[in-house]
């Protein structure tokens, strides 16, 4: 049993009567443990409801609401925080409902959902949320009986006195519990032997109403005199507006208004979430989604190039800077050159441990090898979009957005608005991937409402949404090993940077495993805004490592498993150099599992194999991937992934979570790129940005989870950044090619042709 | 403008549009179905996918013009409370991340079954090529056909 401290979590027990302020409180969801007829849903409902805390609310016939705090892009966090809360308050998830909370930071500790951190952070709070409740239930039912508390028990929602044979439902003791303090200390944690939610798979609470296509999205909402707003951005990066012709297309049918605006004021002081690619857009505003496209296609408007601007960002801890944005168009090739250049210069260091120059200077063998990545579009299958309503003394909004706090100061300051006139309710999500961290569409939607004095939805079309910005930086990472006379490894050294950052987390795994270490890093400036995108940083470099540790295990003469054991065996044992950021353990701890689970000691004919492995977010991941060669076309016949996020919540939506990173970093690995031109995104939609499709899914996949008793750590991305090496690796055996640059469909494609012009 | 009369899921509605109109937008803007989605608007992502006399179409690219006479079926006209045999095996096998392509994917995999009861894997493929998923969930919406054809 573990004592825990409420006051820790002082937000999550303050009782706020009026619930988020009118009509905030979204529709009635379905009970989360079945899926109830209409009928059964009316009986359910309670008379009158009792709020015990932020996150719990009691109906008097026993019925119970759960607040899910944070924003769901599909995580499914919607369903694992409610199960948490639930098993702490013994409480049946058959009687329960869940509904979005909304955006309200006087009640909710962090209600932001990316960095694979929701579950991980919400944990305690919201076992304690849970727990405390069930407290004063207890407590109540002590005082009504006249019994001890200590003699009473719960289960499934139901209070019971053995002595005296007294037993209620929690409804029945809600109105008094109401009443009660929750005291600075309380000793109820569950002893995780006795969850009986958490580590049970519960269907996604939200189900039914997807397959049903009731409206949950922004995309999907609607209000009295709503109207529908689109943007134009320049076509390029390093163009801005110069002039357009409005008279052009406002007397077309429908449409109300059309202007330009500036995204911030002009001495606005940014945040790192107000990521604004275009400081000044164009807004077409009308009745209908078909009439604004029509006057959208139809608008004249002229571009510049823009010269070099700066902004203040203002970061954390007060300290401020000043951002550059170059002048220019820019392109892929030269982005290569450049970036190829670099990987030549001297670079910052960011960790050196041993004497790596000197190491190298005696190796007998030098093995170095460099790895390449273009920008990706995120593509959330949900395009930008949000609602807006800004009158005179509040702004209502609903959008897709994973990081509300940061966008509320910004709509404030915008709109000249206080926080507390702002209200964010917190949409469902077609999709995050950390592009909806950054809230630049809340102001823009925010900002053409204030202007035209109406509710309206601004809609991005599929091309504005991925020509936006935001993306995936490219990045390049050189990776050198030396060997010694005795087929030694003594020293790795990496040197890695981008367009604008380098993805080197220097304190990770090789660190601490090899004697002479050296980890360096560089960047290049650029007008392409690029954002968090599945994993950031992690989904390059693990490809990197993991491609190189690969080779470099063959140049050893080692199995890639043995190897990577061994490494960790030796950063375990006896580390090397300090703040080494990973377990050693429990990094081997999935490379055991995966090489149990795969059988990898046992090869199968036709089937080539790529093993990899990355730490990241909190959580050890490590994948098998295997692939057969089908008229000279890799086809991917399964996946195996042994994942260490410690606690499981909900087992099944896990697994699910895991399936899709692993297919989301094929489709990424083989096809994912967005190369410019003169600034301008060469892709655009779907036609020309090739995503991944089910026939190009792996047949099968398996996730595997250790089973132990840490505290739940991120899921959302660590399964994402291995896949791309576990493919190249499958790919080199397959081939007998390395595949150093992404994405790899060009060079196999270049190599099916050179078989089949060998053949005729 | 043109008044245009429609069957949807079996009622008829009469709207008065630009001829020109996406079956999407009229469903979305005009009668408040938006369970069917936009995603990328020229027939190349699926979450617009209805069913528009026996075949999936891509409504973001068929003008409501070509709809007139036409019987429509939408992903909320499939059945009255969620319990067509696709949509239970989709919460059986729990399919959704995000949700946001459901819609079509549910759409395609009902018309893939009403032409094909028994479809092959192979089949299963080239029916749901035309559905991105985002978030990947193939392998389960692939399950998640066979167990409704089983049903
Ligand atoms: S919106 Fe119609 S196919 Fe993408
Ligand atoms: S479930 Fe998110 S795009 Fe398919």
């Amino acid at each position: 049993m573990t004592i825990i401290k409420t006051k820790l979590n002082r937000r999550s027990f303050l009782k706020v009567s009026a619930l988020a302020g009118g009509g905030m409180v979204l529709s009635f969801s379905w009970l989360a443990g079945c899926q109830p007829s209409p009928e059964q849903e009316k009986l359910g409902l309670p008379d009158e409801w009792f709020e015990l805390n932020s996150y719990i609310k009691i109906g008097d016939n026993g019925l119970v609401t759960l607040f899910s705090p944070n924003p769901e892009f599909g995580s499914n966090v919607k369903t694992s925080m409610p199960m948490i809360l639930a098993d702490e308050l013994d409480m049946d998830w058959k009687k329960v409902i869940v509904e979005q909370a909304d955006f309200f930071p006087e009640r909710y500790e962090r209600q932001f959902t990316g960095g694979s951190q929701g579950i991980r952070l919400g944990w305690n709070p919201l076992r304690t949320a849970g727990a405390a409740v069930k407290y004063l239930l207890v407590a109540a039912a002590a005082q009504t009986w006249e019994v001890p508390a200590e003699e009473i028990s719960t289960s499934g929602g139901i209070i019971r006195h053995e002595g005296s044979g007294k037993k209620a439902h929690y409804g029945e003791m809600a109105a008094l519990a109401a009443t009660l303090e929750v005291p600075e200390e309380i000793k109820l944690l569950k002893e995780i032997k006795d969850f009986n939610i958490i580590g049970t798979s519960r269907k996604n609470v939200d189900g039914s109403k997807i397959v049903t296509g009731k409206p949950m999205f922004t995309m999907d909402y609607k209000k009295e005199g709503m109207l529908i707003a689109m943007i134009i951005h320049p076509p390029a990066f390093g163009m801005k507006l110069k002039s357009f012709e409005a008279e052009s297309v406002k007397s077309m049918p429908g449409i109300k208004d059309v202007f330009s605006f500036k995204v911030h004021k002009e001495d606005y002081e940014q945040n790192a979430f107000d990521t604004t690619t275009h400081p000044e857009l164009v807004a077409i505003v009308g009745n209908s989604t078909w009439e604004v496209l029509q006057a959208k296609r139809k608008l004249k408007a002229d571009w510049e190039k823009s010269p070099e601007r700066e902004f203040v960002m203002a970061g954390w801890g007060g300290n401020k800077s000043t951002v550059k944005v170059p002048a220019g168009l820019e392109n892929t090739e030269k982005h290569k050159a450049s970036m190829e250049a670099h990987s030549k210069r001297k670079a910052r260091e960011l960790r050196k441990d041993g004497n790596p120059a000197a190491a190298f200077s005696r190796a007998a063998k030098v093995l170095e090898r460099t790895y390449t990545a273009p920008f990706l579009a995120h593509n959330c299958m949900e395009p930008v979009n949000c609602f807006a309503h800004v009158t005179a003394d509040q702004a209502e909004l609903y959008g897709p957005i994973q990081a509300p706090e940061f966008v509320s100061n910004t709509l404030s300051e915008r709109l000249g608005l206080p926080k507390e006139k702002i209200h964010i309710k917190l949409a469902r999500m077609g999709g995050g991937f950390g592009q909806r961290a950054y809230g630049h569409h809340m102001v823009e939607a925010a900002v053409i409402s204030q202007k035209v004095g109406a509710p309206i939805k601004m809609i991005y079309t599929r091309e504005d949404d991925m020509t936006y910005g935001i993306y995936r930086p490219t990045y390049t990472a050189t990776y050198r090993a030396a060997i010694d006379e005795e087929g030694k490894l003594t020293a790795i050294h990496i040197k890695a940077g981008g367009i604008p950052e380098t993805p080197i987390a220097p304190n990770r795994f090789p660190a601490g495993a090899v004697d002479n270490y050296l980890a360096e890093g560089w960047e290049i400036a650029s007008n392409i805004t690029i954002g968090a995108f599945r994993a950031p940083r992690s989904n390059f470099i693990a490809s990197a490592e993991q491609s190189f540790l690969d080779e470099l295990a063959e140049e050893l003469g080692k199995d890639p498993i043995d190897f990577r054991l061994e490494l960790l065996d030796r950063a375990k044992n006896n580390p090397v150099g300090n703040n080494n950021d990973y377990d050693p353990e429990r990094y081997a701890g999935v490379l055991k599992l995966v090489r149990e689970k795969s059988f990898w000691d046992s090869p199968r004919q036709g089937i080539h194999r790529g093993v990899s492995a990355y730490f990241c977010h909190n959580s050890y991941v490590a994948e098998i991937l295997d692939l057969r060669m089908e008229d000279n076309k890799p086809v991917i016949e399964n996946v195996i992934a042994a994942v260490d996020c410690g606690i499981v919540i909900n087992p099944d939506a896990a697994a699910n979570m895991g399936e899709g990173a692993i297919v989301d970093g094929i489709g990424n690995a083989f096809f994912g790129e967005l190369p410019f031109n003169d600034g301008v995104p060469q892709k655009s939609n779907f036609n020309d940005y090739k995503m991944i499709r089910m026939s190009e899914a792996p047949r099968k996949i398996e996730v595997h989870f250790v089973k132990n008793d840490h505290d739940p750590t991120g899921l959302g991305e660590p399964l994402f950044p291995p896949v791309f090496a576990a493919i190249s690796n499958a790919l080199y055996k397959a081939t007998g090619q390395r595949f150093y640059q992404q994405p790899f469909q060009p060079q196999l494609e270049m190599m099916e042709q050179e078989i089949k012009v060998g053949q005729s | 403008m043109a008044k245009i009369n429609l069957n949807i899921n079996g009622k008829t509605k009469e709207v008065d549009v630009d001829p020109n109109t996406p079956i999407l937008w009229v469903l979305r803007d005009h009668l408040d179905l938006v369970g069917t989605k936009y995603g990328c608007g020229i027939a190349q992502c699926g979450a617009c996918t209805v069913i528009m006399d026996g075949n999936a179409i891509r409504s973001c690219s068929t003008p409501v013009s070509s709809a007139e006479g036409a019987k429509i079926t939408t992903i909320e006209g499939l059945s009255e409370n969620g319990d067509h045999p696709v949509q239970k095996a989709w919460m059986e096998h729990d399919v959704p991340q995000c949700g946001y392509c459901q819609a079509g994917q549910v759409m395609s995999a009902v018309a893939l079954l009403e032409s094909n009861p028994n479809p092959s894997e192979e089949d299963i493929d080239n029916a749901m090529n035309g559905n991105i998923c985002r978030c990947g969930t193939y392998l389960r919406i692939k399950k998640a056909i066979k167990t409704a054809a089983n049903s």
